[in-house]
């Protein structure tokens, strides 16, 4: 690996700047994602910042199922995102649709409509439940060169 | 650029200052709001269609996924109408759980509303202080009903957990730390002098426009409305509880979080009277699956306001018939009267104040054959109810005024045994007295 890819790498794991998006939940996860980062879990020890538009973002945070009306919303911030970005679905409605499963105007999980990186199952997600699976994707991106050399 | 331009911006479905999807368009002549368009919907699941798919036990848990933050009351609103509907003297020891963990739930909201609103305002501090001491409350609930939020403890004819006298001594020492805590908030938000100026005269909703507007909760409160569920058609435990009805004749975004501020202390003082005088006894009663016909409709006074549920059964184990009006529905009415000919800058905090939760909102009213029939005049056109009332469905019904309409109603529940007349003279006497 160069020096200046590990460079690259080592920033993106240190600073993963996230975009919170609600496609249909019913709050609760939103409030937990919010709660990890507040002082008592504190996700910015990990350098992950909430940030406010899709461009500055490199993961995109969804909660909830996707209903009809937000879809294209949702593939549009998407594709917003500059590369490489990572998709992480917080709680079972965005893992798998969840209770809603089968509403006539619920699409399903997130994974049904853009590519998801990492489910973070629970109703809701608990904070450490999310930042477990934030630490694990961040886990990842280091792994990946390596498989890839 | 011209003055006299007006033009449109749209804000979200996503933005930084909403923290769920909604759209609003808004039609600026510089920096002023000349109006704007609210549109819902980008949260609309089809929960009320849903739960006629499902059992009732089923639809206890769906329901309270309505919204994930007042859960409890939405769970506990329902769960009210079809004891009703069954007929079910539900045990006091679970009327005082219900009553614990609703006052937890209001406690927990309003701390995360003042969080939010410091956020909204640029006063991090404050999110990351409340938040913080959320905490503690959060656990308190963890502790009693097993999950942080969605805590599933309704069940029809009860609750689902005891408490045992180990966890009210944690509930005991968790509100002791919050009390401390809160007072300290009261003074920030009554003496902080950056609070004060940013959030005085923002977003003003006179008394008036509060009863016309039929504003709820705390929105209404700080109208000076005295206005409160929980004493005025008393459920749960709540007609054995004292507290006070907070109200402040503020009319703006800073009266908004003097009340919540100190409802919090009231929620406290509640909270203690139900762990002092937690009745013995059975927590919850069998009720049979299926539920017998008939119809209710329950009111709660959920942190952001009255939450009403009406739920009609046709004797089988699913429900005909759920609908949900959340607090917030009636409140955002109130947040484009706030905003005309205000600041564009001035939008999150108003959105915010009152404390909107769209997952509740979004619920759906489909209305068939919207256009006239022949022979209606053009001016009708826009008066769907109307229309409705013509098209072949409802071939029988009639176009009532509004004053019809009230005797009507007046007649209907006099029929079913309800009598308004002693209401309506308190109300008057209470009209008179002001």
């Amino acid at each position: 690996m160069g020096l200046i890819k590990k460079v690259v790498t080592w920033a993106r794991i240190k600073s993963p700047w996230i975009l919170h998006f609600n496609t249909g939940a019913c709050n609760a996860c939103d409030i937990e994602i919010i709660a990890a980062l507040t002082p008592r879990y504190d996700l910015e020890r990990f350098g992950v910042q909430l940030k406010g538009t899709p461009r500055h973002a490199d993961v995109l945070v969804c909660s909830g199922p996707v209903t009809r009306q937000i879809e294209d919303r949702l593939v549009r911030i998407y594709e917003q995102m500059p590369e490489p970005k990572f998709v992480v679905a917080v709680g079972t409605c965005s893992c798998t649709g969840g209770v809603f499963n089968g509403c006539y105007n619920v699409r399903g999980g997130i994974s049904s409509v853009i590519p998801v990186s990492a489910f973070i199952p629970g109703c809701p997600a608990s904070p450490k439940a999310i930042i477990d699976g934030v630490a694990k994707l961040l886990a990842s991106l280091a792994e990946e060169p390596k498989k890839k050399g | 650029m011209h003055n006299s331009d007006k033009f449109n911006i749209p804000l979200g479905p996503q933005h930084p200052a909403l923290k769920e999807p909604e759209g609003f368009s808004v039609a600026l002549k510089g920096e002023k709001i000349m109006g704007m368009d609210i549109r819902l919907g980008y949260n609309h699941r089809g929960i009320e269609k849903a739960c006629e798919e499902r059992t009732y036990i089923q639809d206890l848990y769906l329901i309270e996924r309505v919204c994930g933050i007042c859960s409890h009351s939405h769970s506990t609103c329902f769960v009210q109408a079809v004891e009703e509907i069954a007929g079910v003297q539900v045990p006091k020891r679970a009327l005082y759980i219900r009553t614990l963990i609703a006052e937890l739930e209001r406690v927990h909201s309003h701390l995360l509303w003042l969080g939010v609103a410091g956020h909204e305002i640029g006063f991090d501090t404050l999110l990351m202080y409340t938040w913080r001491d959320r905490e503690i409350v959060m656990d308190i609930l963890a502790l009693l009903t097993g999950n942080r939020v969605n805590y599933g403890i309704n069940t029809i004819g009860g609750v689902r957990r005891d408490i045992s006298p180990k966890q009210i001594e944690e509930v005991y020492k968790g509100i002791k730390t919050l009390e401390e805590r809160t007072r300290y908030y009261i003074e920030v938000a009554t003496q902080e002098t950056t609070i004060i100026k940013r959030l005085s005269g923002v977003g003003v909703l006179s008394r008036e426009d509060a009863l016309r507007l039929d504003a709820v909760g705390p929105t209404a409160r700080a109208s000076g409305v005295n206005r409160d569920v929980r004493r005025d058609d008393p459920y749960a435990a709540y007609a054995e509880i004292k507290f006070n009805v907070i109200t402040d004749d503020h009319n703006d975004v800073y009266g908004r979080t003097v009340v919540r501020v100190k409802e919090l202390m009231e929620s406290y003082a509640i909270v203690k009277q139900c762990l002092k005088d937690l009745p013995e006894g059975p927590i919850t009663v069998k009720v049979p699956r299926k539920i017998p016909a008939g119809e209710a409709t329950s009111r709660y006074e959920a942190p952001r306001g009255e939450d009403l549920h009406y739920v009609k059964s046709n004797g089988t184990e699913k429900p005909e018939r759920v609908k949900v009006r959340a607090p917030t529905l009636a409140n955002i009415q109130a947040v484009k009267h706030m905003l005309k000919d205000r600041y564009l800058a001035d939008m999150p905090i108003v959105i915010a104040a009152i404390d909107p939760c769209f997952s509740c909102t979004d619920r759906l009213v489909y209305l068939s054959h919207c256009e006239p029939p022949k022979g209606v005049k053009q001016s009708q056109k826009r008066d769907c109810f109307a229309s409705l009332a013509m098209t072949s469905r409802f071939k029988n019904a009639k176009v009532m005024s509004w004053e019809a309409l009230r005797t009507y109603s007046i007649e209907w529940h006099r029929v079913h045994g309800i009598d308004f007349s002693e209401l309506n003279n308190t109300f008057r006497k209470r009209l008179e007295k002001r």
